[in-house]
């Protein structure tokens, strides 16, 4: 480990001749060390919540999702149709980032244009979702699971919302400033938030479609 | 390791011309700095007055109309929040942090200015908000600074209503301002240093700063979940923390939730948020202790590693706050460990800073008396703190006033001192000018000896049972009559104390016209922010050539060197030594 032996230097003691190297340039170092630390912020926001979720779902009055026949996500497509859409999106993103190292510009630019279109139905297709669960009565205060549904989707939403402000801002500079070898390096910080959020939605999904077997097992093994 | 960012490329350094770009949309971490510093200033004055109010009632019950129990409860609450998270982590992270971390290691500016500008923005609007609850129906929230439901959105706490959810919008639109700094910080420490500035070679400034960065940035996520989910409680009637409940009379439509998750949270953030604001502490007076007493700090990489393993462990005791709140005894068991455990690099700082001393060529300078009262005051709280972290001894000093002497004395006193310690270290690179050194004896004096005056009567009281947060004792039998008059003196205490600070507030601003002019490194200090070629240090900070560093930032007294400091800048080569010790090769 690299961090230890950096803790066992012995900063008194001289150092050889010609102190150290010069590492090369990289513009883009400081955005991926950045994007690193706020995944790790939103990893942890996301962790928290669901931790709370495991303990609060130990209460008598905690009624999971899915399990019986007149709950919404025991059959749970219409949550793998946005899957899908958050994946086209994840997907086209990427390509975006092959394009845009390959230079090829006209792919690149289709390749955001998916992305965004399909993170921008993503949401259109949650917020959807949202009052189709609102009309058969599961409300957000009807109980603690539906509070958790709506207040997950609803963060995990806005962190999207975010990563597409984010996104337009690197168009608009590439298209007002012509970085155009500045293009990738920003695309790859882009690409990574995205799959991050798609993992992050992956894990969600499997939380709040969960059986109430499985939810007392993870709750079990978090010491709830 | 050795990067060039963003921030080192002279020619993206566009000087600032006009007066808004120069003093007020400033990207200049300097002044943005100045920003955060003066804004926690000013908002940790209120918290101050507030105090002052808190200890009029106290002091002298039934003598001013205008404290009733409300009152009181929501100068409580506003004097805890606004001194932990609006001043000190401001201040220290956002004030201090901001000027010296690109300073200290060598770069330019931080790694993002405008990201840096937008963070001192949010911060003011967090603040703005939170000074807005004085001015709503019901006034500020009075539920206490852990602002624990379900009583802090029930109808019976002051400011249920408007207050509780303007401090909990304040305390989000904070972390997100906090978040924007923070990332700033940990990327510039990471890869902004200069040439031959290894991790290792960094001033503990810097490390206490960024793991305490670091601390932020995983904790304050835990102060959003719980403050986001109280908000949905409060407004659109879901039941995360409250459980069912009557209320008044009247049956509310919660049901069964835990308030006791809000605890966890609330602690899972909180006690991170003490090493948040005493680490960076640690790390400045450790430099203040070295510089002044001409000496290198006493076991450096010790001092890192301590402050790693801190950090580390801050994240694994918050459960000893809820002793109270029931839980598992083997969770008891367990935080306690930890919680004596993290004692142990803690207790290795504390040697440290007295090893630093001794023997050393002591300058009793203002800072320096501020950096020795430190070492008073939080070996003091740290020592009540061993009490405390008992779950034994706990349980009947929890609601006592022993625990508010506790947790001043070691994190309300002792990172104030360290705060002064550092803003007279520091003043003279931000202004040009010392501060008048009479003036700060006197605020020294009056504020060292005033807290003891102030706190270690607590101690006792807290002995006695007299529980905290109490607005009056009433009919108490058990708390004898004396205990009221020690109240007495403690209010009076306070006063001078609150009043001395005065004296700190105008010294501020009388030398930055008329004081002494400080020069060039007025300290002979070793590290980097002294060796800028202009004091204060203009924009861009190293003129043409960024500064290349050559040793770590403890070189005092090197034997065989002409003079008792050798800055970082300074190759081998070029250290004046004493004819003896040239022939011998050392240095």
């Amino acid at each position: 480990m690299s961090f230890f032996k950096t803790l066992g230097e012995k900063p008194w003691l001289a150092q050889a001749a010609g102190g150290m190297p010069l590492l090369e340039h990289d513009p883009h170092a400081s955005g991926r060390i950045a994007l690193r630390f706020f995944l790790a912020v939103v990893g942890v926001l996301f962790f928290l919540f669901t931790i709370t979720f495991l303990s609060r779902s130990q209460y008598p009055d905690f009624q999971a999702l899915a399990g019986q026949p007149w709950q919404p996500f025991t059959d749970p497509t219409r949550l793998w149709f946005n899957t899908a859409l958050l994946a086209f999106s994840s997907l086209a993103m990427h390509m975006a980032l092959m394009s845009s190292r390959a230079g090829r510009m006209n792919s690149t630019i289709v390749g955001v244009t998916a992305a965004a279109f399909f993170a921008v139905l993503f949401l259109l297709a949650q917020l959807d979702l949202w009052q189709e669960l609102q009309a058969m009565g599961f409300g957000l205060g009807g109980n603690p699971a539906n509070s958790y549904f709506y207040l997950l989707t609803a963060v995990h939403g806005l962190h999207i919302a975010g990563g597409l402000i984010a996104l337009s801002n690197v168009v608009f500079r590439v298209w007002n400033n012509g970085e155009l070898n500045a293009l990738s390096g920003l695309l790859k910080l882009c690409s990574n938030y995205w799959h991050f959020l798609f993992v992050i939605w992956l894990l969600l999904f499997g939380l709040l479609t969960s059986e109430p077997d499985t939810i007392n097992a993870l709750a079990a093994l978090c010491g709830f | 390791m050795e990067h060039v960012a963003i921030a080192d490329q002279i020619d993206e350094m566009h000087d600032p011309d006009t007066f808004i770009t120069k003093y007020i949309w400033s990207q200049d971490h300097k002044v943005i700095a100045i920003q955060y510093g003066g804004t926690a200033i000013v908002v940790g004055l209120v918290a101050l007055v507030l105090s002052g109010l808190m200890r009029l009632q106290l002091g002298f019950p039934d003598t001013f109309d205008f404290i009733d129990p409300s009152a009181y409860l929501q100068f409580v609450t506003m004097h805890g929040m606004i001194m932990v998270i609006y001043l000190l982590t401001a201040l220290l992270l956002g004030g201090f942090g901001n000027y010296l971390i690109p300073l200290m290691v060598g770069a330019r500016d931080m790694v993002f200015p405008y990201l840096n500008m937008l963070s001192y923005w949010t911060y003011l609007l967090s603040v703005i908000v939170l000074l807005a609850s004085f001015f709503v129906p019901g006034g500020p929230t009075g539920a206490g600074w852990t602002l624990y439901p379900p009583q802090a959105i029930l109808n019976g706490t002051p400011g249920y209503d408007w207050g509780i959810m303007l401090m909990l919008i304040s305390l989000a639109i904070f972390i997100v301002a906090f978040t924007m700094g923070g990332l700033n910080y940990v990327t510039t420490v990471l890869q902004a240093r200069t040439r031959g500035m290894t991790l290792m070679r960094m001033p503990l400034t810097i490390w206490g700063i960024f793991t305490a960065t670091v601390l932020g940035l995983l904790a304050f996520p835990a102060l959003l979940v719980s403050a986001i989910m109280m908000m949905l409680d409060k407004t659109l009637g879901t039941s995360f923390f409250m459980p069912a409940i009557v209320s008044l009379g009247e049956t509310m439509d919660y049901t069964g939730g835990s308030p006791v998750l809000f605890q966890h949270l609330f602690w899972f953030f909180g006690h991170p948020e003490v090493y948040i604001v005493a680490l960076p502490a640690f790390g400045m007076v450790s430099d203040v202790l070295a510089t002044h007493a001409r000496k290198n700090i006493f076991g450096y990489r010790m001092m890192v590693w301590a402050i790693v393993a801190i950090g580390g462990l801050s994240f694994v005791v918050w459960a000893h706050h809820m002793y109270v709140s029931g839980m598992n005894p083997a969770f008891g068991f367990f935080f306690a460990t930890t919680t004596l455990i993290i004692a142990i690099p803690t207790a290795i700082k504390v040697y440290n800073w007295v090893l630093t001393l001794w023997r050393g060529n002591i300058h009793l300078t203002v800072a320096m008396l501020f950096a020795i009262g430190f070492i008073f005051t939080f070996t003091h709280g740290g020592l009540t703190g061993l009490f405390l972290g008992n779950v034994v001894i706990d349980l009947p000093l929890s609601d006592t006033y022993f625990v508010v002497a506790h947790f001043h004395m070691v994190m309300g006193v002792s990172p104030i001192m360290v705060l002064f310690a550092a803003i007279y270290h520091w003043y003279p690179l931000m202004s040009g000018r010392m501060l008048h050194v009479g003036m700060g004896k006197a605020h020294f004096w009056f504020t060292f000896l005033g807290t003891y005056a102030i706190y270690l009567p607590m101690h006792y009281l807290g002995f006695l049972g007299v529980p905290r947060r109490y607005f009056a004792m009433g009919s108490t039998d058990f708390i004898p009559e004396s205990a009221q008059s020690l109240n007495a003196s403690i209010t009076i205490s306070a006063l001078i104390v609150g009043a001395s600070q005065l004296i700190f507030i105008y010294n501020i601003f009388w030398s930055l016209r008329n004081g002494e002019k400080a020069g060039h490194n007025p300290w002979q200090a070793t590290s980097l922010e002294w060796q800028a070629p202009d004091i204060p240090p203009r924009h861009g900070n190293w003129g043409e050539k960024l500064p290349e560093v050559h040793r770590w930032a403890y070189d005092y007294s090197v034997p065989g060197a002409v003079e008792d400091f050798i800055p970082q800048n300074v190759p081998t080569s070029e250290v004046a030594v004493t004819a003896d010790d040239h022939e011998e090769g050392h240095v």
